[in-house]
């Protein structure tokens, strides 16, 4: 059997209130592609910080090759040969593709200075070998969500590692981009370099992956080859109990129409939304990243201007001129990027939570604080959080954890229509399950959810019906009844 | 709203968690309290010493008389630091403050050569005050413009106006009936100025601390976007900030017009820097999101202590800016260096170690 060629023992890492990693080994070997997986909040993306030097763990070893080593900062743990793509991707809007790519490992020219034609050239060798058509000299705002992704792997690959490690890498790309990356992972494994995959989605971990690692609460459950176990074996490892991944689409009585929205445009981003929406519904809309989805639903908010079209919301006209005036009309919006626009990561969990209800949980002003955390826990808990206490930052959190109380914070506001933009992004398949039977809840009470995602089965599970978009336009509608994945996929990639 | 509606409201809890459920406690045994409390209790510690020392310095200090005094010289600063605080906290910043006390005292000097009587002169003080800093907040949100630019800007406007209108002038000769708000007192040696600004000082860190729009401040300054997508009305938010910094100036123009009597163009000159220093001295973060009025509140009475007994080694006024300037540097330095030598020191233990 081959030597591995990273290999951990006995590492540990706590902060105050939780043992993120509670003495756990991994060996990653050449030119395989190891899964490590767990539920929110186990210690996956914890471990991928030890070993990237920016958490330096209080006990255990790493080894690279023969050679125990100790990393105390991210540019030790390049040298070492361990790249990686973090969950929450650090990446400068305002700087260029090529400098994001080079952030930390510029080039430099005999003279010692920052040798700006070179990176640019590789730069342009990197976004060839990824099959992405932007120019290096682009700012990176300019990029789609997915290509902004594909920068990441580029700044990933640049320095040539041999052990690759991805944290959830597909959390929020849809199919074509999650086949590109694909086509990248088996790339780097007939490199031979070893590849640590972090994954809450199992199709893909069957897919691409030769091993695995399961851990539960910081601890090492389980580990060995893909090959011998099933989904339900790694499941069971995971959560301790089995989960039913059925979704659970409850059948919710339709009513009367809610909501319409007539020829909505904007000047670049989309053109000519119509639909209706009703009591009771939940309406998905698929389409690859940069169809336009986000942005409509944006519109919708009020945070988006449009320069035509007009809707209703319960029979009056609506047009919301800012996010409160939704709100207040019964209309809200679960944003995608939760870092920047869900949460505010440095205010902590009952704040966050309880920020856009506060009038509700206030008298003349003045907040009710035991008020306050009884609707923080019960949203906490229902989503079934993992934190130390109510009070810590969201900043301190998973990924996964982050996600959970960006939800619980719009369901405390009790709308009437309720827009998700990739709502299961970055969560366990248990607490996606629960955020799957919440919406089945909540339209079971009347209410309609509008849902965005790219994740085909979450999409065909879960809608009453779906608009597929392509390009700014509706491409295709189609029935639960009538609509096979063939049919969606086609219409979104423009093909219909 | 209590236990009952919540159960209502709330969607039942789904079958899959129960009987595992986390227990979440509020906080980890006041750890985040103390936390919060750590800056404020060093403060309280050097003002103790500035007490001492200045019990030191002249034995005339202790006397209530005295002491009442020395609040005169920084009540009117402190004042406008309350508001200050808040917007700091949003992220933004006000650098006009002391022009607009020119502008608003040189309305009242005028308002008082063409008769009207104190209340009048009052409104238009406090009046003045508060459309200058509705103009700043109205340019700032209305074009985007970063707070420190157009303040900078509105800072020159606002002194330039007073002195257009005074020239090398002075307004004197004010009522005897206006004197009260400077040079008032409540109760014994208690001025009207002093207890007007512990009221303040109360109301302001309900509003901050206990209200809506406190929170609602502490999230804009941590992530205007994030504000923005919980419905919160940002700009609307930014422009009551920036009015009620104005406003708070026009009324520190009302007690330091009638306290000394007289208006010159030149009136509160450098005073948005005092005034910012003890909003960064109380660790409100010049970053924004963070910060407490207790901090802000200590803050100042540090820096009266200190002036006062520079005041009393008779140093000359240019070295108490020169000090203020260092004091600024230290407070907002002296946190990231820190974090820095920790942060070195753990990395040179552990090479050590391991
Ligand atoms: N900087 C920190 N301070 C305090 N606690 C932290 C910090 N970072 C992580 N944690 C805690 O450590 C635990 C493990 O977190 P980690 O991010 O490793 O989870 P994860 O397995 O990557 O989860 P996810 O699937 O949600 O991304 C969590 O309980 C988290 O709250
Ligand atoms: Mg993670």
């Amino acid at each position: 059997m081959d030597t591995p060629v990273l290999e951990l023992k006995n590492v540990s890492k706590t902060f105050p209130g939780v043992k993120a990693l509670d003495g756990v080994g991994l060996q990653l070997f050449p030119g395989q592609v190891t899964a490590l997986i767990g539920e929110n909040g186990a210690g996956k993306s914890t471990l991928v910080k030890v070993l990237t030097g920016i958490y330096t763990p209080d006990g255990g070893e790493i080894r690279v090759g023969d050679t125990v080593v100790e990393f105390h900062a991210a540019t030790d743990a390049v040298k070492s040969g361990i790249s990686a793509i973090h969950q929450e991707a650090v990446m400068f809007d305002e700087l260029s593709v090529t400098e994001n790519i080079f952030i930390n490992n510029q080039d430099r020219n005999w003279l010692g200075m920052l040798d700006w034609p070179l990176m640019r050239k590789r730069a342009r060798q990197l976004l060839e070998y990824l099959d992405v058509p932007v120019d290096p000299q682009t700012p990176l705002k300019n990029l789609s969500v997915a290509h902004k992704h594909m920068v990441s792997f580029a700044s990933a690959i640049s320095h040539n590692s041999n052990i690759v490690i991805m944290d959830e890498p597909t959390a929020s790309l849809s199919h074509q981009e999650i086949n590109d990356l694909y086509k990248l992972v088996r790339r780097l494994k007939e490199e031979g370099k070893a590849i640590l995959f972090i994954s809450h989605k199992f199709d893909e971990i069957f897919e691409i992956c030769d091993r695995y690692t399961v851990f539960r609460d910081g601890q090492l459950v389980g580990s060995g080859m893909i090959g011998a176990v099933t989904q339900n074996d790694l499941v069971a490892m995971m959560v301790g109990r089995t989960v039913e991944q059925v979704y659970p689409k409850t059948d919710a009585e339709i009513g009367p129409i809610v909501m319409t929205v007539q020829g909505l445009s904007h000047p670049t981003e989309f053109n000519d939304i119509s639909f209706d929406l009703r009591k009771g519904e939940i309406l998905g809309f698929y389409g690859l990243v940069g169809a336009g989805r986000s942005e409509v639903m944006q519109a919708l908010f009020g945070l988006t201007k449009t320069n035509a079209g007009s809707m209703t919301l319960q029979n009056k006209p609506y047009a919301p001129a800012n996010t409160s005036q939704a709100i207040s009309s019964g209309l809200v919006y679960v944003p995608e990027d939760r870092q920047h626009q869900g949460a505010i990561l440095s205010l902590p969990i009952f704040q966050n939570i309880t920020l856009p209800r506060l009038g509700g949980l206030s008298r003349h002003g003045f907040i009710d604080m035991a008020c306050e955390y009884d609707v923080a826990r019960h949203y906490a808990q229902s989503l079934n959080l993992k934190a130390a206490s109510l009070s810590e930052n969201v900043e301190n959190l998973s990924g996964g954890n982050q996600q959970k109380v960006v939800i619980g914070k719009w369901l405390a506001t009790n709308p009437n229509v309720i827009v998700v933009d990739e709502p299961t992004k970055g969560i366990d398949i248990g607490s996606k399950a629960a955020v799957h039977q919440f919406m089945g809840d909540l339209v079971a009470q009347g209410l309609s959810v509008i849902m965005v995602s790219s994740e085909l089965p979450e999409i065909m599970g879960m809608s009453d019906r779906i608009i597929v978009m392509h390009e700014g336009r509706i491409a295709a509608r189609f029935d639960r009844d009538t609509a096979s994945a063939e049919a969606i996929v086609t219409a979104a990639t423009g093909a219909a | 709203m209590n236990r009952q509606t919540l159960q209502q409201t709330a969607p039942h809890t789904t079958q899959h968690q129960t009987g595992n459920q986390r227990f979440l406690p509020d906080n980890l045994n006041g750890a985040w309290r103390n936390r919060l409390l750590r800056w404020e209790t060093l403060l309280l510690v050097f003002v103790a010493l500035a007490f001492f020392a200045n019990t030191q310095l002249s034995p005339y200090f202790l006397d209530p008389w005295s002491l009442s005094d020395a609040t005169f010289n920084f009540t009117e600063k402190a004042i406008i630091a309350l508001p200050m605080a808040l917007l700091i906290i949003a992220r933004d910043i006000d650098l006009s403050v002391a022009s607009t006390i020119a502008l608003s005292s040189v309305a009242m000097g005028a308002a008082n050569s063409a008769g009207i009587d104190p209340a009048g002169m009052v409104a238009i003080g406090a009046g003045v005050g508060l459309l200058a800093g509705l103009f700043n907040g109205y340019i700032i949100t209305r074009f985007d413009i970063p707070a420190i630019v157009v303040t900078i800007g509105t800072m020159s406007l606002y002194r330039g106006i007073a002195y257009i209108v005074l020239g090398d002038g002075v307004y004197r000769d004010y009522p005897q009936g206006f004197a009260f708000f400077g040079q008032g007192y409540v109760y014994g040696v208690i001025s009207f100025e002093f207890t007007l600004f512990l009221l303040l000082a109360v109301i302001f860190a309900v509003i901050l601390h206990k209200t809506i729009f406190g929170r609602r401040v502490f999230a804009i300054g941590n992530n205007p976007t994030a504000a923005l997508f919980s419905g919160i009305n940002v700009k609307r938010h930014r422009m009551v900030l920036f009015t009620l910094v104005g406003l708070f100036s026009g009324i520190a123009a009302i007690l330091l017009t009638s306290r000394i009597g007289s208006t010159r163009p030149s009136i509160a000159m450098g005073w948005e820097l005092e005034v910012i220093t003890m909003v960064v001295l109380g660790g409100v973060s010049i970053m924004g999101g963070a910060g407490s009025i207790a901090g802000v509140f200590i803050a100042v009475f540090l820096m009266g202590l200190v002036t006062f007994g520079m005041g009393l080694l008779n140093v000359p006024g240019i070295v108490m800016s020169i000090f203020t300037g260092i004091l600024l540097i230290a407070v907002i330095g002296t946190p990231i260096i820190w974090r820095r030598v920790v942060q070195a020191q753990k990395m040179r233990s552990k090479m050590r170690g391991g």
